[in-house]
């Protein structure tokens, strides 16, 4: 086992939650339940799979905040081909529609940021506008709420279902199944394969990267069509879930999913982050975002708090650094 | 001559105004040209011009100041508070002239906790920005509970609506800030620092330069900025709302990339900005004319932003 390190940002986001549940827990005996954390879990699974992605992006030394754009686009245009074209097309042939959509949307920012080396923050900036401004343009501006049948069955069905003592009901969906293959899929490649090893390699030191023989470019457009496509399934998901799809959704979380990644450790320059570390930032984001209210903090305070924790969470590593550097030179 | 122009990027920016300019002329002649539209254009761009420069400052040092939108409705609404509280039957001239002067000290503390993020604890810019914008725009929708803020002296109109020797006042303000902004950045020993640090902040640092004076300087002049425009929106909604121009934040970095601010930092001139704003500016009421949609618009801005910076890209390359 690795030496437990307190200066982690894993430890210290855990930290939070724990003190957070604890503060809870005093105020509101029912916090610690059942259906308190299926209600966590089931609020995780869009932002979790966003944050998957947007972790994988931020490893690799750039950023994306096209990706509720993506997620937006593909979760729509799916609806509409499935309502107008294939009413009865079951779920998970919707599901790898809405993912190659999301891919195809993907390779767009690949290739301009791989293959052209347009800067990453300002393409997906671009990008976003460029997607939404398509949907709402040539797709459609209106909800959807009778949604085909496919994704109604999909959102009916039910990992975990019950009853509390008090009679409240609690349920936890398949879809979370989702989030748990996805984080296992991107484990797997991020630590057991070469394409893993190059994309923490090429976010630590592009050059050093280019020059032991990684080929920077084509690892680039993979990361851009995998953050694409786990969009696009998150955008499917999202709509079955909710029971509507609106081409307004999603757009605007992009910041909070972001937040939720950095708290966890991710590092902006690059080469620095976990799974880990992104799903206990996500479930962080997710309790101020529901449970703000429980510790006694009026929901008008969310976004100081979200911000706070932001500040916090990026500025004591940054200024640890920075000390050890002055201590150092 | 032609040619020396189009190898610069504030000379195509011009040439991409005017065909812009011309383009709408031609499409929709009577109303694009009448001097109704012309007028409306020019009360409508300043404001996000002015937060567009705050942006081009923070890129010059190779940031990002997101958190602009946050700061210009912090103080906006702190303005319209303080107003709203003691206005009185009067214009309340006096009045406006102390909420201005309020609005602006926010706008420098807010920009100043950024500069100190950023020099003093070493948090990039983006974060630090994004986390700072967040707490600014919070702390607004805390004091209002998220409703806007009105009641305010009628003195307030004249900042966004009036007219100065027949010339609109934001237009006005916008035109001394973008000379200042541009005057400092090009003749001052403070200009001359921000564009050296953002060339090569370790350089810098080795010439012994005050870097995190320069930085703090510089967030602060952004906030400052930004707590202007955050007057002008304020006057022009006759109120003050934490969540105003939320899509200002996105448009403000377009301008400043079409302008030709270089975003890795150390260079970008103000000509670039301005030219940025108001070619960006016919497009949107030559496209309102013309009756596209909102939606369609953002599409367009994106498209704009990327082929733009596709040129810039060929063009560099093609250079010996």
């Amino acid at each position: 086992m690795k030496s437990f390190d307190w200066k982690r940002n894993e430890v210290l986001v855990f930290a939070v939650i724990v003190a957070f549940c604890v503060v809870a827990a005093f105020s509101d005996p029912n916090f610690l339940s059942i259906p308190t954390l299926t209600d966590l879990m089931r609020n995780s699974i869009v932002l979790g799979i966003f944050a998957v992605g947007a972790m994988v992006v931020l490893v690799s030394g750039g950023i994306d905040v096209s990706f509720t754009a993506v997620a937006a686009f593909a979760m729509y245009a799916t609806t509409v081909m499935l309502r107008d074209l294939a009413p009865d097309m079951p779920w998970p042939l919707a599901f790898a529609i809405a993912t190659s959509i999301g891919a195809a949307l993907g390779s767009i920012n690949g290739f301009l940021i791989a293959i052209c080396g347009l800067p990453t923050l300002i393409v997906t900036l671009g990008t976003l506008s460029v997607f939404r401004g398509f949907l709402l343009t040539f797709i459609g501006t209106l909800q959807i709420s009778n949604l085909p049948p496919g994704m109604r069955d999909f959102s009916r069905w039910m990992m975990i279902r019950g009853t509390n003592s008090d009679g409240s009901f609690y349920s936890l969906p398949w879809a979370f199944m989702a989030l748990v293959i996805i984080a296992a899929a991107t484990w797997v490649i991020l630590n057991r394969t070469m394409l893993g090893r190059a994309i923490y390699a090429i976010g630590g030191a592009p050059e050093s990267a280019r020059r032991i023989g990684i080929n920077v470019r084509r690892t680039q457009f993979f990361i851009y069509v995998f953050v694409g496509a786990l969009a696009g399934l998150a955008g499917i998901i999202h709509a079955s879930m909710a029971r509507i799809s609106n081409p307004f959704d999603l757009v605007g979380l992009e910041l909070s999913v972001i937040a939720a990644v950095v708290l966890g450790g991710a590092r902006l320059t690059g080469g620095v982050g976990t799974l880990t570390g992104t799903f206990l930032g996500v479930a962080l984001i997710v309790l101020v975002r529901n449970s703000l209210i429980v510790i006694g903090i009026p929901s008008t305070w969310q976004s100081v708090t979200i911000g706070v924790l932001i500040l916090l969470g990026t500025g004591l590593p940054a200024w640890q650094a920075k000390r050890a550097e002055a201590r150092a030179a | 001559m032609i040619n020396r122009i189009l190898h610069s990027t504030e000379g195509r920016l011009a040439a991409i105004t005017l065909g812009v300019f011309v383009a709408m002329a031609i499409l929709v002649p009577d109303r694009f040209l009448s001097p109704a539209n012309l007028t409306s254009m020019a009360f409508q761009f300043p404001e996000f011009a002015i937060l567009a420069l705050a942006v081009s400052v923070a890129m010059l040092t190779g940031g990002i100041d997101l958190s602009v939108v946050g700061v210009a409705n912090l103080s906006s609404v702190i303005a319209a508070l303080f107003m709203s509280h003691f206005a009185g039957d009067g214009q309340g001239a006096g009045l406006l002239i102390a909420a201005a002067l309020l609005s602006l000290s926010i706008g420098l503390t807010a920009g100043l906790f950024n500069g100190l993020l950023v020099a003093k604890f070493g948090l990039p810019p983006i974060l630090a920005t994004l986390g700072s914008g967040l707490v600014f725009a919070g702390l607004a929708i805390a004091m209002t509970g998220g409703s806007a803020v009105m009641g305010l002296p009628p003195a307030v109109a004249w900042v966004g609506n009036g007219t100065l020797l027949g010339i609109p006042v934001p237009l006005v303000i916008l035109a001394i800030l973008a000379a200042g902004v541009g005057w400092a950045l090009k003749y001052t020993a403070f200009g001359q620092k921000t564009r050296m640090f953002g060339a090569n902040p370790l350089a810098a640092r080795y010439a012994a330069m005050g870097t995190e004076r320069v930085l703090l300087k510089v967030y602060g002049l952004c906030g400052m900025l930004s707590a202007v425009a955050g007057l002008i929106v304020m006057s022009r909604a006759n109120s003050a709302k934490a969540d105003y121009g939320s899509s200002y934040v996105l448009l403000a970095v377009l301008i400043a990339v079409l302008g030709g601010v270089n975003p890795y930092g150390g260079y970008g001139r103000i000509i670039g900005v301005v030219l940025a704003v108001l070619s960006m500016q016919f497009l949107s009421s030559g496209l309102n004319l013309l009756q596209v949609t909102n939606f369609a618009r953002e599409m367009i801005w994106g498209i704009l932003l990327i082929a733009v910076m596709l040129i810039n890209l060929v063009s560099f390359r093609s250079k010996p």
